[in-house]
């Protein structure tokens, strides 16, 4: 029996590989200077629905993602590598969310879909790194929760059945669906993209996309509607205003401070053995070691 | 009401030192707010656990004793916390960053529509003047946190809701005894009457956890290798170094990642942070993320065959060569000057 799965991802500047370029004379990230990528876990998460479409067939997977309008573009990397269908939910009403924002605004999104068995969504953000969005929404939904998730094992039967990888183990667990999962890095790598279905979704647009393109992208979607991307604004769901953006928003960012690499005085040594003898007796001379 | 709370972890029927480390912080927050400290915990065969927790200066422990709450599992603990937080109103609640506390804080935080923030590395009490709306809060809690993958700090505060919640990993805060002697109440939860059917349709049905073997935090010299050390035999080289030293080997992720050192090793922003007496860098280029988690050691020395590596940026003592030659070396010379 085919599931109906969604797939929460976040288009996020690449944080893990600040290289020199990135770097500002004072020190600080240009993050101007970083791709954006989809989300790392967010593509293990993906990687989770599309085994559950190859064991279980019928199953479909929706993308859904809350950014700017460029974010569209994983939607697109997501139908590449096997999603069905996805949804951008775009609006300056959403600016300035904290998770708990962004949480409200993504389950009042998922409430207006269709029948939902599982959503999979990252254990985390590299750029706002809390974890916190994916129990947030299943909170906000009334859906239980599996985080830290490395292997849906199985989804029969009304339930799910997850690997999950905690700290200092493993913990295997069953939980009805509906329901919410997050999946960790430890689980495996989403494949990539499928040729095929890089031809057939190259044209994918939103709308606010196709109207910024010439005319013939526009008659496309006319007898091929699985080019369409499903563009939500805030008129198309239904929210309550003083929980989205910056006033539904509790936490306040006061102030931000860049990290400066600061210069310290270090003294230099070669492997010389006159070099490491006298380093060992300063040491030891010092109690640092001894 | 209004007082300050630690949600505990209990691991393996003891108090985790995270939860120990934020009840010191919770009692120096509690005496400049001039309010309780209170503690909460929640698991089965509870008995005594109290006693754990005085010292740290616990003014009251909720304890909810039931056996639906062991092994953890999401729904039934944030029912119980929840429900005793709307009686409490804390004004601030802090959890440990561990998979614990991150699956529960987000849960509870959404509940109460209270903001919750992640990985705080320092907590302090200061005032907040909105100028927009024309208001001035006094003694809000600043939750400073690195973001962006570690190249940012932020000044987080949660100036209406409450409470204000953050998490902390382990390692992060320092633990203190308050007063040996310290002496608190009691309150025990009736669980029974909280929890509902749809709190438990999430089975745990098999749990494999490995007691730590390692122990870096507690350690006051690390010897960490990163992926300059190249495999998993010269990670022994380490080991070798850390059994003269008395040492204990820590290691960068991307030597983690690598598989040449287990995950429970790893130094850094997604690992513990540790602040020995001294710490040696064997292979490790010095990426924030490293270093956020090893930059309060008291002596750095970086072996590096790159003279340029950031890593010697914040060392005391740069040592540019082999790792492969330099280890020896060091072994052999604290050898032949402690005989
Ligand atoms: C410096 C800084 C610090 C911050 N600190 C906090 C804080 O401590 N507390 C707080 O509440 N907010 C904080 N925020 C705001 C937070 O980053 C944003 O609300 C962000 O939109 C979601 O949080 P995250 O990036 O941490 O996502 P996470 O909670 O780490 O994301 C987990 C998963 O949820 C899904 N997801 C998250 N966002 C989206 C999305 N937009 N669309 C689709 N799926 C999504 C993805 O599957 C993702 O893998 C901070 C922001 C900044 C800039
Ligand atoms: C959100 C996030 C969280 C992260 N959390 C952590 C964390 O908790 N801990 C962590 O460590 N990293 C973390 N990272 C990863 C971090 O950014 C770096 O990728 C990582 O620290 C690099 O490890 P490394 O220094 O061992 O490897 P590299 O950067 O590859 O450096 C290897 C170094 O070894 C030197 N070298 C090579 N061969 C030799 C030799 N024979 N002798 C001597 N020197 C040699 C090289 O010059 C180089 O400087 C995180 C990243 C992100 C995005």
């Amino acid at each position: 029996m085919g599931l109906n799965v969604i797939v929460l991802a976040k288009q996020v500047p690449d944080t893990r590989n600040v290289g020199k370029d990135a770097m500002k004379a004072d020190g600080t990230v240009n993050r101007a200077a970083l791709p954006a990528i989809f989300n790392p876990e967010d593509l293990n998460a993906l990687e989770q629905a599309l085994r559950l479409k190859d064991k279980y067939p019928g199953t479909t997977i929706t993308i859904l993602t809350m950014g700017p309008g460029r974010a569209a573009d994983i939607i697109r990397e997501g139908l590449y590598r096997g999603a069905d269908n996805g949804y951008l939910l775009t609006d300056r009403a959403f600016a300035g969310s904290d998770t708990l924002a962004t949480s409200y605004a993504l389950s009042c999104a998922l409430k207006k879909m269709s029948k939902i068995d599982l959503i999979i969504a990252g254990r985390q953000a590299i750029d706002g790194d809390t974890a916190q969005v994916g129990p947030q929404v299943a909170e906000k939904l009334g859906l239980p929760q599996v985080t830290y998730a490395e292997e849906v094992i199985s989804a029969e039967g009304g339930s799910i059945t997850i690997k999950r990888r905690l700290e200092r183990g493993v913990e295997t667990v069953e939980m009805p669906l509906p329901g919410v999962i997050t999946v960790n890095a430890s689980a495996p790598e989403c494949r990539p993209r499928n040729a095929k279905l890089l031809m057939k979704f190259k044209h994918a647009r939103t709308i606010t996309e196709r109207q910024g393109e010439a005319e013939d992208y526009i008659d496309l979607t006319a007898d091929r509607p699985y080019l369409n991307i499903e563009e939500w604004s805030v008129n198309d769901i239904e929210s309550d205003m003083n929980w989205l953006g910056l006033s539904g928003s509790p936490t306040k960012v006061k102030k931000i401070e860049n990290v400066v690499f600061q210069a310290k005085e270090a003294k230099h040594l070669t492997p010389a053995d006159e070099e490491i003898d006298e380093l060992m007796k300063e040491l030891i001379a010092n109690h640092t070691i001894g | 009401m209004n007082n300050v709370f630690v949600i505990c972890e209990v691991d393996e029927g003891k108090i985790a030192d995270v939860s120990l480390e934020l009840m010191t912080k919770g009692r120096s927050l509690a005496n400049q707010l001039k309010c309780k400290l209170e503690a909460l915990v929640l698991g089965h065969n509870l008995k005594g656990i109290e006693k754990e927790l005085y010292p740290y200066g616990a003014d009251v422990i909720h304890i909810g004793d039931d056996e639906r709450l062991d092994p953890y599992t999401t729904l039934p603990h944030t029912s119980v916390i929840v429900d005793l937080f709307k009686k409490e109103e804390p004004q601030i609640a802090l959890l440990g960053a561990s998979t614990f506390g991150r699956d529960l804080g987000p849960r509870v935080s959404s509940a109460l529509q209270s903001g919750l923030t992640a990985d705080c590395t320092s907590l302090e009490i200061g005032p907040h003047e909105d100028k927009k709306a024309g208001k001035t809060y006094e003694n809000l809690l600043y939750q400073i946190r690195p973001a962006f993958g570690g190249n940012i700090v932020a000044t987080i505060i949660n100036p209406d809701c409450r409470p204000q919640m953050a998490t902390v990993r382990e390692g992060v805060m320092k633990k203190e005894i308050f007063d040996a002697t310290y002496k608190g109440k009691v309150n025990k939860i009736d669980v029974d009457a909280i929890l509902k059917p749809e709190d438990l349709v999430v089975k745990v049905i098999e749990r494999h956890m490995e007691k730590s073997k390692v122990n870096i935090k507690n350690s006051s010299i690390i010897v960490s290798g990163g992926y300059g050390v190249g495999s998993k035999e010269n990670f022994d080289l380490l080991f070798e170094l850390a059994e003269v030293l008395g040492a204990e080997v820590g290691a960068s992720r991307a030597a983690v990642d690598a598989g040449f050192a287990e995950h429970e090793r790893q130094i850094g922003q997604t690992g513990v942070t540790v602040r020995p007496k001294l710490y040696i860098a064997c292979g490790i280029s010095g990426q924030i993320q490293h270093t956020a988690g090893m930059e309060e050691s008291s002596m750095i020395i970086a072996i590096n065959n790159d003279p340029n590596a950031p890593i010697n940026k914040i060392a005391d003592y740069a040592i540019t060569g082999d790792v492969g030659e330099v280890v020896p070396k060091l072994i052999k010379f604290y050898k032949q000057n402690t005989k």
